[in-house]
């Protein structure tokens, strides 16, 4: 681990096996960056100097999951969640940006909550994808999780100075393929945002990305641009999904854009293929396209840092 | 032995009638079958007579589903080669889309 301050090649490894696994947010002057987490990982005091863990993200762990591409998805989130839990310094929340599971069947729901209660940081928060909701009733989910948001989905909280949006774009289902916010739920953005200073550093997330990243896919939000327009006048704003299984990251003025990896499998980049469906790789190449991603929260000015870690 | 022949006859002949007069109660009891496959519904529109059953199978390694945008029906996620069948008993044109990949379109058209 730390023989000696040169880059061998066991700490490059190492490095390359942390730059695979998930991506730290850290808030710093006002705006979220992904911070490294193998830098994280290797620094006792935390995020070597790059603030104070705030959250992980945990997306699309596919618990039911069973084909070539990972026949192992709980394995994968076990060594995710022994890489949040090995952490030095425990991040405060976990947020999970859907997917939990494949099939929304009971007993996969069931599973990943007994795997999630292994987490040493207890306070979970959860949107739902599209594979989370595909029960005719749509209970599955809203019977585990629905609590937050009083069965609606979307919720806002507040850490350590930070203002969380979770909001649900899998649920309104328009022929052509991007997800959808709706109009019930973007006006109630625009009035959960009323009356916070412009300096509130925000956090938004949900299922599929907030931004067109390759529209033939339905890999983006349709009415999410409303949404980004509430959010235009504050000096942080972080914005952060799943879905797509593969890292993405966009700035746009005061807004960076990122998506994580999987716990479970990857996907093909946009356009390559059928469509998006599991990616099968070789076996050894399998840990370092899954991953977390973290963040840190920095205090002058206040912002987040964002990195992303693989289970390499 | 010699006279198992005519009554095996007799006897195939008789379930074929009774197959087909139930048949006929069923008003044709048409079948009819859409594939899920490379992310495409196929065929994509399809013809039906007023009684006919559907039956969706999902042919790829990514889960589908079958939604009728007009509520009629919505099947849970169909793992591979899970099936879902439905019977339209109204004409008219019902339009679906699978609510994990909701790029993928079909018709079902009931005269």
């Amino acid at each position: 681990m730390s023989d000696d301050k040169l880059i061998t090649r066991r700490n490059a490894l190492k490095c390359m096996a942390y730059g695979g696994a998930g991506t730290l947010f850290a808030l710093s002057g006002g705006v979220f960056t992904p911070i490294d987490l193998a830098r994280a990982a290797s620094d006792p005091k935390g995020s070597a100097g790059l603030g104070r863990p705030l959250f992980v993200q945990i997306s699309d762990t596919h618990i039911g999951f069973n084909k070539e591409a990972n026949p192992n998805v709980a394995g994968t989130l076990k060594q995710t969640i022994d890489i949040v839990n090995g952490m030095a310094e425990q991040p405060a929340l976990i947020v999970h940006t859907g997917d939990i599971t494949h099939l929304s069947r009971p007993a996969e729901f069931d599973l990943a909550q007994q795997l999630f209660s292994e987490l040493r940081t207890t306070e979970l928060h959860t949107v739902p994808g599209e594979h989370d909701t595909t029960d005719p009733t749509v209970s599955e989910y809203f019977n585990r999780f629905g609590k937050a948001s009083n069965n609606k989905g979307y919720y806002s909280f507040d850490h350590g100075g930070v203002h969380f949006i979770a909001l649900v774009n899998v649920m309104q289902f328009k022929p052509g393929g991007l997800g959808t916010l709706g109009s019930e739920q973007l006006e109630w953005v625009e009035d959960d945002l009323k009356g916070r200073s412009s300096s509130t550093p925000i956090v938004a997330f949900a299922h599929m990305p907030l931004w067109t990243i390759y529209e033939p896919w339905g890999w983006g939000t349709g009415d999410a641009p409303q949404l980004m327009g509430y959010l235009k006048r504050f000096g942080s704003v972080t914005v952060l999904n799943g879905h797509i299984h593969q890292i993405v990251t966009k700035v746009e003025g005061h807004a960076t854009f990122h998506t994580a990896r999987s716990t479970a499998y990857p996907q093909p980049s946009a356009g390559v293929g059928e469509g998006p469906g599991p990616l099968k790789v070789p076996a050894d190449q399998l840990p370092g396209m899954l991953g977390i991603t973290r963040a840190t929260l920095l205090k002058h000015p206040q912002s987040l840092n964002l990195s992303d870690t693989t289970l390499s | 032995m010699n006279n198992s022949t005519p009554i095996r006859f007799f006897s195939l002949v008789a379930v074929i009638l009774l197959l087909a007069t139930r048949l006929a109660h069923a008003g044709g009891a048409e079948v009819v079958k859409i594939s899920a496959k490379n992310f495409m519904f196929s065929p994509a529109t399809i013809t039906v007579k007023a009684g006919a059953t559907v039956t969706w199978t999902n042919l790829d390694e990514e889960p589908h589903t079958v939604y009728s945008d007009a509520g009629l029906f919505r099947s849970g996620a169909l793992d591979t080669k899970d099936s879902f069948s439905f019977t339209f008993e109204k004409p008219g044109t019902y339009h679906y889309l699978c609510t994990i990949h909701p790029k993928m379109l079909g018709t079902v058209v009931v005269e």
